[in-house]
């Protein structure tokens, strides 16, 4: 089990308040990803939730029991760090066991679970080894065995990928996405990648300045965000954004429009612009197009459209996906 | 052409680190070369060629107790070493891992004290000696020694506990070792080498120290340098027998620390580049 309560939990470091106060649940099982720019506070959420942290105020229960003032070895939680934090002296082997033996598991046991975890992760050809002899996503791999030996009631992963290379990165995303349907535990994820956020999880949390600005599932988020701060955040490449009297015709301060749903034209449209960069990808085209009216907007466009570096457009937002924001932000 | 200028850079930086090195080395290769001269040869003038005799050495041996400040040496010197270390590794631990607003100004306190000239506290220190009975005790100058290298065997540690990523005690915390398993098992075994030359680099400041040995005993707890000092006595003073002694009181120091430059030089630059 791995149900997860939050309640006005906050977190000050002398008078700087990192996390003013903030409620939370998260299901067994789920794969809660919390997600923000760097400083937000999720890394310190995810601590607290840990217990690497003491919390200012409120309490953290898991599976009901208040664990707010217990030793993080209680709250039967595993942690995979950024750095891995592997124990540079001993083999991937007696890394692995360290926490049964801490348990006090026979070594029988210890054998077994290593055994079983290292074939899961593909690591039995390199149990002798010490961390130092190892890649970076063997490492990766090393630390999540560490932390699935125990069975714990929750994972916790503090931007695990962040070290690895782009094409790793990619991978190991996959890899701990299949971990999760496989042992079916609770998964908590803090990552700044909205794109790890939006592939990996159940349910994301924008944290923003330590305030919670909205939960909800991946496509909750992209398609109804509340607020201009999760419109801007989520989704690649970004929203755009028109204030003023383009706004105004929509009733809105401002107005958001995704760059997949803006309709390209030669002759007519709403808003006539020049082709700046166009940028390549295959499957798609990326134009940054400079507005007279409304300033540059960013499109995405179909991979094969003919449309080169100064061409002349018209662009006109889909009315049906256009985001309308009060002066406050919210949206309407 | 590149590759000439610079192995002429290279031969030219070898020869003066050998000159420099010879330079401040000498004295005490004059020492060793003097020991092995008669009383007559020493005071004869220059000469590194010395008739090879041991007579010094036996002299110094027969006429003196070299064994009872040799053993007061060790005592002293193990003695204060470890005795710091019991007070400086928790120091050190809770500076390093648990820090507040004022460690650096604690740190910088502590190097302070040894910015002070030792002269300035010698009353004060000579008269509590006196009046708890600490003079030419070997339990008075166990303590003084580790007091006076106090703030570098803190310093040291510190430095080396700050290499260690606190992370990887965050993971054994959540890998559910407890404050003595995560000591054991995971902090120790990994600041092991720099506990060792922060020991090494202590016994040897410890084995050196001439000031408050010197001041602070007579007989009883009196450590080869005070032996040394000895020597220069009212009969005048005789330079191969001074010799004998002083070599035979750095010997020990010298083998280890050729044994153990390795470490040492590991511990003085460590975290200096990383």
């Amino acid at each position: 089990m791995g149900k997860i309560a939050l309640r006005n939990v906050s977190k000050s470091f002398g008078t700087t308040s990192i996390i003013p106060n903030i409620d939370l649940d998260i299901e067994d099982g789920e794969f809660v990803v919390f997600v923000g720019p760097s400083g937000c506070g999720k890394s310190t959420l995810l601590r607290l939730i840990a217990g690497l942290e003491d919390t200012s105020g409120g309490t953290i229960s898991i599976d009901g029991r208040d664990v707010t003032n217990e030793a993080p070895a209680k709250r039967k939680l595993a942690m995979v760090f950024q750095s891995y934090a592997l124990y540079p002296h001993m083999t991937v082997a007696k890394n692995i066991a360290f926490p049964l033996k801490m348990a006090g598991e026979s070594q029988e046991v210890i054998d077994k679970k290593v055994g079983d975890a290292a074939r899961v992760l593909n690591l039995t050809n390199y149990l002798d080894r010490r961390p130092g002899q190892l890649s970076g996503g063997q490492r990766q791999r090393v630390a999540i065995g560490r932390a699935i030996v125990r069975q714990p009631s929750a994972f916790l992963f503090d931007e695990p990928l962040s070290n690895l290379d782009a094409a790793l990165r990619g991978t190991m995303r996959l890899e701990i996405s299949e971990l999760h349907n496989q042992l079916k535990t609770t998964m908590i994820y803090v990552t700044h990648d909205q794109v790890e956020a939006m592939t990996m999880a159940d349910k994301i949390v924008v944290l923003n300045a330590g305030n919670i600005e909205q939960v909800g599932s991946p496509l909750d988020l992209y398609r109804s965000p509340k607020n201009l701060f999760v419109a801007g955040f989520i989704g690649s490449p970004k929203m755009n954004f028109v204030n003023g009297a383009a706004a105004a015709k929509h009733d809105a301060a401002t107005v958001g429009i995704r760059p997949e749903h803006l309709r390209i034209t030669s002759n007519s449209g709403e808003w006539r612009g020049k082709v700046g960069v166009a940028e390549h990808l295959g499957a798609d085209t990326f134009l940054h197009v400079h507005t007279d009216d409304v300033g540059t907007i960013n499109v995405r466009a179909d991979g094969e459209i003919g449309v080169r570096h100064g061409d002349i457009v018209y662009l006109t937002p889909d009315p049906a996906k256009l985001h309308r924001f009060d002066a406050d932000g919210k949206a309407l | 052409m590149a590759r000439a200028v610079t192995n002429r850079h290279k031969t030219i930086a070898t020869i003066a680190a050998w000159a420099v090195a010879l330079v401040i080395f000498f004295p005490i290769l004059y020492t060793i070369i003097t020991s092995f001269k008669s009383e007559q040869e020493a005071i004869q003038g220059f000469s590194l060629i010395p008739s090879g005799t041991l007579e010094s050495y036996a002299e110094v041996q027969s006429q003196y107790n070299y064994f009872k400040p040799f053993m007061n040496s060790v005592i002293l010197a193990l003695g204060s070493t470890l005795l710091a270390l019991v007070v400086a590794i928790p120091a050190a631990w809770s500076m390093a891992f648990s820090p507040t607003k004022r460690t650096k100004d604690v740190l910088m306190w502590m190097l302070s004290t040894k910015m002070m000239p030792a002269v300035a506290v010698l009353f004060p220190i000579y008269l509590i000696f006196r009046n708890l009975g600490l003079l030419d005790s070997r339990i008075g100058m166990t303590v003084m020694l580790m007091l006076i290298n106090l703030p570098i065997v803190i310093w040291m540690l510190y430095t080396y506990f700050r290499e260690i990523p606190g992370e990887i005690l965050e993971a054994a915390r959540m890998d559910g070792a407890t404050l003595w398993g995560e000591i054991l098992y995971v902090l120790t075994p990994m600041a092991v080498p720099g506990i060792a030359s922060t020991m090494l680099l202590n016994i040897i400041l410890a084995w050196n120290e001439a000031f408050w040995t010197i001041r602070l005993t007579t007989t009883n707890a009196a450590p080869l340098t005070a032996f040394i000092s000895s020597f220069s006595s009212p009969q005048g003073l005789f330079w191969a027998k001074l010799s004998a002694a002083s070599t035979l009181a750095i010997a020990p120091i010298l083998i280890m620390g050729w044994f153990s430059q390795k470490q040492l030089v590991r511990g003085l630059t460590f975290g200096a580049v990383k």
